[in-house]
């Protein structure tokens, strides 16, 4: 009985693949209550992945700054909007022709 | 094909919202460009992709119920035409296996023990302290790191960040598992991580 729960412990510890990826979980859902043990535990023996959890926060937030933040006015050019006008107003008028015959 | 871009305007008080198609350009086309290539970053895509988004509008503009306002719409018909580009493109990039993972990947972990290589430890980047946020040499670095990403991870990435589209929402949208879902983010993640430790300050 007791061996087996340290071999447990033990995997807990040394898995530092599924702690950083429980690290990654939690930053968008809330983790089961056995999850939470196993990263808390994990961690408190952890230093490398307390690393790996300060920095995924922080490429979180550096990621979504760059995705939300276009710089500058993006704007289609002229000359393409007037050929997208044309071509819209062709379809609208084509196809009043069609039900007019 | 024959199409009937008619917009009834006839069904009055049940409709909230009318389609006025002869004000789509002006009202709509740059919106809908800086949507397309902040979630596509091709400008000839991206334009290409407004043009096909108001075509397919006026085919569909009898279906229109006036349920949401005109830019909900097309934007809409567009993020439906964005995700299927995602689809095609994770779909024609070679993996080695169902996660989309790039056949040169890196193993960042031991096989058996599951703990960190040895030569893949993280260490500190040295601007934690220094507000990496307004770091402009620090972000550009992110920025090419991300560029490597396999398309369907950075699919996954726009979607979850642009839109912080809901994780179920996503799987549905790219045609993933939820527990491959997380693959993906967690390996996303530790390369991504290890490309900035690699680049930045060499």
């Amino acid at each position: 009985m007791k061996k087996e729960l340290k071999t447990e412990i033990e995997r807990i510890t040394y898995n530092c693949r599924k702690a950083t990826l429980l690290i990654e979980k939690k930053q968008s859902i809330e983790l089961t209550a056995r999850e939470k043990m196993e990263l808390k535990l994990h961690l408190a023996g952890c230093y490398i992945c307390r690393v790996y959890e300060q920095q995924s926060i922080l490429i979180n937030g550096m990621i979504s700054k760059i995705f939300k933040e276009p710089g500058k006015e993006i704007k289609l050019d002229t000359i393409f909007k007037e050929n997208l006008k044309e071509q819209i107003n062709q379809k609208l008028t084509g196809t009043n022709n069609v039900n007019k015959n | 094909m024959h199409s009937q871009p008619v917009v009834d305007t006839t069904t009055g008080a049940t409709a909230k919202h009318q389609l006025k198609p002869e004000n789509w350009v002006e009202l709509h086309a740059d919106y809908l460009y800086s949507y397309a290539l902040g979630r596509l970053n091709d400008e000839e895509l991206a334009r290409d992709l407004v043009q096909d988004t108001f075509l397919s509008a006026l085919e569909k503009a009898k279906g229109f119920r006036g349920d949401s306002i005109e830019r909900t719409w097309l934007t809409a018909i567009i993020k439906y035409k964005i995700i299927d580009i995602y689809r095609k493109k994770s779909s024609a990039f070679t993996a080695r296996d169902e996660y989309g993972t790039a056949i040169n990947e890196e193993e960042y972990f031991d096989p058996d023990l599951h703990n960190w290589k040895k030569e893949h430890w993280p260490a500190p980047f040295g601007v934690e302290d220094h507000d990496p946020l307004h770091n402009k040499e620090f972000m550009g670095v992110l920025q090419n790191c991300l560029q490597k990403l396999p398309p369907l991870w950075m699919s996954v990435f726009r979607l979850k960040h642009i839109d912080d589209e809901d994780t179920n929402d996503i799987c549905q949208e790219l045609k993933i598992t939820p527990s491959n879902f997380w693959v993906i983010i967690h390996r996303a993640k530790v390369n991504l991580r290890a490309c900035l430790q690699k680049n930045w300050g060499s």
